[in-house]
């Protein structure tokens, strides 16, 4: 049987359809567009949060579509071990949830930055990196103005006894702390990340690198 | 009655708009000003309610959702 993905769609959502277009085309799995009204994420292997501007990005990056109907299933399926991948806006939204720890504040410089970075693989120990391994270099955009992760010392200190910083920056662009990128929860079935792997899953785009990190999560589900 | 809520970023917590901002009045020629920090400022407007619902409501709001506790503060004053 296929592995099913749901990708939800919040008002403002508009990484949605690089989303869908990877997953469906590139991995051959089936997918579904959720809308951020519905309910029941029950049926489906894996959830994925796409990036964009929800809700305009109105108070805090985040902090309103945590409250859409379909977060408490998020959070309820995220308790059962479904794998969760949270893509930029998608990283702002599990951490105003409390999903994952910490925040994501304005980059250092204020701009919104939109380029190709390079990313140090941390950790392979996870479903989203265990195709990776350790010190591996993969590039990939990133497209933000809110990138720019900050956490309690004692937090970090947790991320990294743990093991649950996935993804570095090799050239810190956005400010954030110990050059992180993305993170996972403490069950390890929940990633944040900034950069956006489905949009180097093809060659004409540029790399292929993000390919590495769904086929992770997809060889995990 | 009205709840007059201001938010600013916590001690420590990057404010480049503020810093910008401050640098930008330095050289227009204003001088004197040590450093500024930019925050949000929120009014709710209430039914007519006592004073100790409003600043329940007020908290309560800004725990919820106003306020994200890991980079902001909050102060409020009610206005009857």
């Amino acid at each position: 049987m296929k592995i099913k993905f749901a990708v939800i769609v919040f008002p403002g959502s508009n990484c949605d359809h690089d989303a869908y277009y990877a997953l469906k085309n590139i991995f051959d799995i089936d997918v579904n567009f959720i809308w951020h009204r519905d309910t029941d994420l029950n049926s489906y292997d894996a959830i994925l949060i796409p990036g964009g501007f929800s809700y305009g990005d109105y108070l805090r990056t985040g902090a309103i579509a945590r409250f859409s109907p379909i977060m408490k299933s998020v959070i309820s399926e995220s308790k059962k071990g479904k794998p969760i991948i949270g893509i930029c806006n998608g990283f702002q939204i599990l951490l105003e949830c409390g999903l994952l720890p910490g925040a994501l504040i304005n980059n250092k410089n204020i701009k919104f930055l939109s380029k190709n970075v390079s990313l140090v693989v941390e950790s392979n120990t996870s479903i989203f990196s265990n195709q990776l391994n350790i010190g591996d270099t993969i590039k990939m955009p990133i497209a933000h103005r809110e990138g720019n992760y900050i956490a309690k010392t004692d937090t970090i200190k947790e991320l990294e006894q743990e093991n649950r910083i996935i993804f570095k920056y090799e050239n810190n662009p956005n400010g954030s702390i110990s050059d992180i990128a993305g993170i996972i929860n403490n069950n390890r079935n929940v990633l944040g990340m900034m950069p956006h792997p489905e949009r180097a899953c093809e060659s004409i785009l540029g790399s292929v690198d993000g390919k590495l990190i769904f086929e992770s999560m997809i060889g995990s589900c | 009655m009205k709840a007059k809520i201001y938010i600013k970023y916590k001690e420590g917590i990057l404010d480049p708009q503020g810093k910008v901002t401050s640098s930008a009045l330095k050289s227009i020629g204003i001088d004197g000003i040590e450093s500024l920090t930019i925050g949000k400022y929120i009014e709710i407007d209430f039914d007519n309610i006592s004073k100790d619902k409003a600043e329940q409501i007020t908290n309560n709001s800004c725990n919820k959702l106003l306020v994200n506790p890991n980079t902001q503060t909050y102060t409020y004053e009610i206005i009857s």
